[in-house]
């Protein structure tokens, strides 16, 4: 009755691709948009910011990087938590060496970099395929988390081998460090978001992306038609992987602002993202930030549950929260291995049609 | 000599962890090739096998051959949960999907293993024997572990087991026949769910022997499990799906990793062994990308 498109007649080739082509959605993302800029940051505080909003902005972007390169180019990458820790080291090392250098510019270089990384451990994608790469992934996370611990340099010949994150400005607002407010950390990390998230959404339908999805579907029928497999896979290594890193540099300047190699980028982290991409839709933009949310959301209210509702001690919890996790993503792959997109996709379908049956 | 000597140790030392990965690889190949599912969780099973088989034995004081006995009852009703409620589910889904199943079945067996038994690390004493080896040292003067030799035969004698298991008997038949091919296996009336459960039993008394090996070395802890992710570059060096790879991968692993540790980590500030497995299976894939025995790769458009 409500979401119906029926009388938006189109006159432009613009208007028929935009990213919204329906008027409802159009309003449900201002909607969203106006809430999480303006509402969320009034009421926000330090709780709320560091247990849920930061984490899953944070984890959202990595999950749409690695969305990037699993559900769009369909190579199986288990180095997310190894590329994670590439941005926030470089992240960390420029902010050091570079005091005077701008956050944001902090954060984008290392996504660079990290690019570059990426692209080196993807080579081997283009001999190897499936299982076999993931193996090959994982000897990235492996290999670039003991040399951040191993070599002194990276975290400048401190005694603990921890970074931790000086204060640093953006406008005259104090972003990173303790004394940082809630608000403005939310805010500078939503900012990136939204500006990859519009960037990824367009990268995929384009010209760019139909690569990327010509050779995840068949890549010897996509290099027949004139498909760079080379161009294609490295390509959407470095975008993947310029995601992760940033992700990985937000997760260290502004979510904890103090990390330590093998505990914040370890390899559960990587199967935590390579979970939200599968648990939000392969393939999927929306899908990204479903699975984040709910992967970060979903223990926080277990937990509450558990401890607070029903008495359990958190030791017991602890474990039940695991054997939920685990029951839960069988469950969830046994019902609708699509994801959660591909549940709001039929929920759209059948909205159309409301309050009929067909 | 002293170098020969210890050169020789380490080389005997890293052939039976070796062993101890090709036993989980083992575990891998076996369900790979009935099923082409690649089970995460055999890591967890060995752990989950080890964890319930200390519990018998303390809990409830059963000797160790009951207990094993009783291990090896429950691997096979847990063998018979998982095809019940999650694969019989997921029959024709694309094997990423798979993969993360098992991914949340490892979450699962590790939640429920650490709620019925505890958490905290526990001795497995059956009996096997323990400290170095006279034997060896008197006669060749060189410093040999006890345990890793039983666990070389335990190995060897799986492995003709299985191998005998597979080309001899009926069911070992059938089990090569899915390997082969899923459709004509079930058009020539081979029930494809027996077998499945015949093989995560199998693969379920392969992680209990695993289990009582690391266990018995090191105690049941839950690094145990994460010994699945080092049997992954022995798989990719064996070939996924066969056998003799799986063995033969592990030992060269296990061997690779020891040398690397000793001679070249401590160039490098040690801990190598952390991703010197990947490393090498990494370079060899892009030498041989189907692994030492695997089949070879043939893509049809």
């Amino acid at each position: 009755m409500l979401y119906r498109e029926a009388g938006q007649f189109k006159t432009s080739y613009e208007a028929d691709q935009a990213v919204f082509p329906i008027r409802q959605d159009r309003w449900v993302i201002a909607v969203v948009l106006i809430v999480a800029l303006a509402a969320v940051p009034l009421v926000i505080e330090d709780y709320w910011t560091n247990a849920v909003m930061l984490p899953f902005l944070v984890y959202a972007l990595a999950a749409l990087g690695l969305n990037i390169l699993v559900g769009y180019c369909g190579q199986i990458s288990l180095g997310t938590g190894g590329f994670m820790a590439v941005g926030a080291f470089a992240a960390f090392k420029l902010t050091t060496m570079f005091p005077g250098m701008n956050l944001i510019a902090v954060l984008l270089l290392s996504g660079l970099v990290t690019a570059g990384v990426g692209v080196v451990f993807g080579l081997p994608s283009l001999r190897i395929k499936g299982f076999y790469l993931a193996v090959a992934t994982l000897a990235a996370q492996f290999f670039l988390v003991w040399l951040f611990n191993k070599v002194e340099w990276f975290y400048n010949y401190n005694a603990t081998g921890q970074i931790t994150m000086p204060p640093r400005e953006i406008f005259g607002f104090l972003v990173t460090g303790p004394a940082a407010k809630p608000a403005v950390k939310y805010l500078f990390a939503l900012s990136f978001v939204i500006v990859f998230a519009v960037v990824a959404k367009n990268l995929v339908r384009g010209r760019i992306g139909r690569m990327w999805m010509s050779i995840r579907d068949m890549d010897i029928a996509a290099e027949l038609i004139g498909v760079r497999p080379l161009h294609s896979k490295l390509s959407a290594f470095a975008v993947s992987s310029f995601y992760i890193g940033v992700a990985g540099g937000l997760l260290f300047t502004v979510w904890l602002g103090a990390a330590e190699v093998t505990e914040a980028f370890g390899i559960d982290k990587s199967f935590l993202v390579l979970f939200m991409v599968i648990i939000g839709g392969l393939g999927s933009v929306l899908g990204s930030f479903l699975g984040a949310g709910f992967l970060v959301l979903m223990p926080i209210l277990l937990k509450n549950f558990m401890v607070g509702g029903l008495g359990i001690s958190p030791v017991v919890a602890k474990h039940v929260e695991i054997t939920t996790m685990g029951v839960l993503i069988i469950l969830f792959l046994i019902v609708e291995p699509h994801g959660l997109a591909r549940l709001w996709q039929i929920t759209k379908e059948k909205l159309r049609l409301w309050p009929f049956p067909y | 000599m002293g170098d020969f000597t210890f050169f020789l140790e380490t080389t005997i030392s890293g052939l039976m962890t070796g062993v101890m990965y090709s036993l989980v690889a083992l575990g891998f190949v076996l369900i790979f090739k009935a099923s082409g599912i690649f089970n995460f969780a055999q890591g967890v099973m060995c752990l989950f096998a080890a964890l319930t088989l200390v519990g018998l034995m303390e809990k409830f004081g059963l000797p160790a051959w009951l207990a094993i006995i009783a291990t090896i009852g429950v691997m096979i009703v847990l063998a018979w949960l998982i095809e019940r409620f999650v694969l019989q589910y997921m029959v024709s889904q694309s094997p990423i999907i798979l993969f993360m199943a098992t991914i949340g079945l490892a979450y699962v067996l590790e939640g429920v293993g650490d709620l019925m038994w505890g958490s905290d690390v526990k001795l497995l004493d059956i009996g096997l024997p323990q400290g170095a080896s006279d034997w060896m040292l008197d006669n060749f003067n060189i410093y040999v572990e006890k345990l890793e030799l039983v666990a070389g035969v335990v190995a060897a004698a799986m492995v003709a087991v299985l191998a005998v298991f597979f080309q001899k008997t009926r069911i070992g038949r059938a089990l090569r026949a899915v390997a082969d091919d899923h459709q004509a296996a079930l058009s020539v009336g081979i029930s494809l769910r027996t077998i499945w459960v015949i093989v995560w039993s199998v693969a379920g008394i392969v992680a209990l022997v695993t289990g009582i090996m690391w266990g018995s070395k090191s105690g049941v802890q839950f690094s145990l499990s994460l010994i699945a992710l080092k049997a992954l570059p022995v798989l990719i060096l064996g070939g996924f799906t066969s056998i003799p790879g799986a063995i033969v991968g592990g030992l060269i692993i296990g061997v690779g990793e020891k040398w690397a540790e000793i001679y070249v980590g401590s160039l490098v500030g040690g801990a190598i062994e952390n991703w010197f497995a990947y490393v090498l299976a990494l370079m060899f894939l892009l030498v041989r990308p189907q692994g030492l025995f695997g089949e070879k790769i043939i893509e049809r458009v």
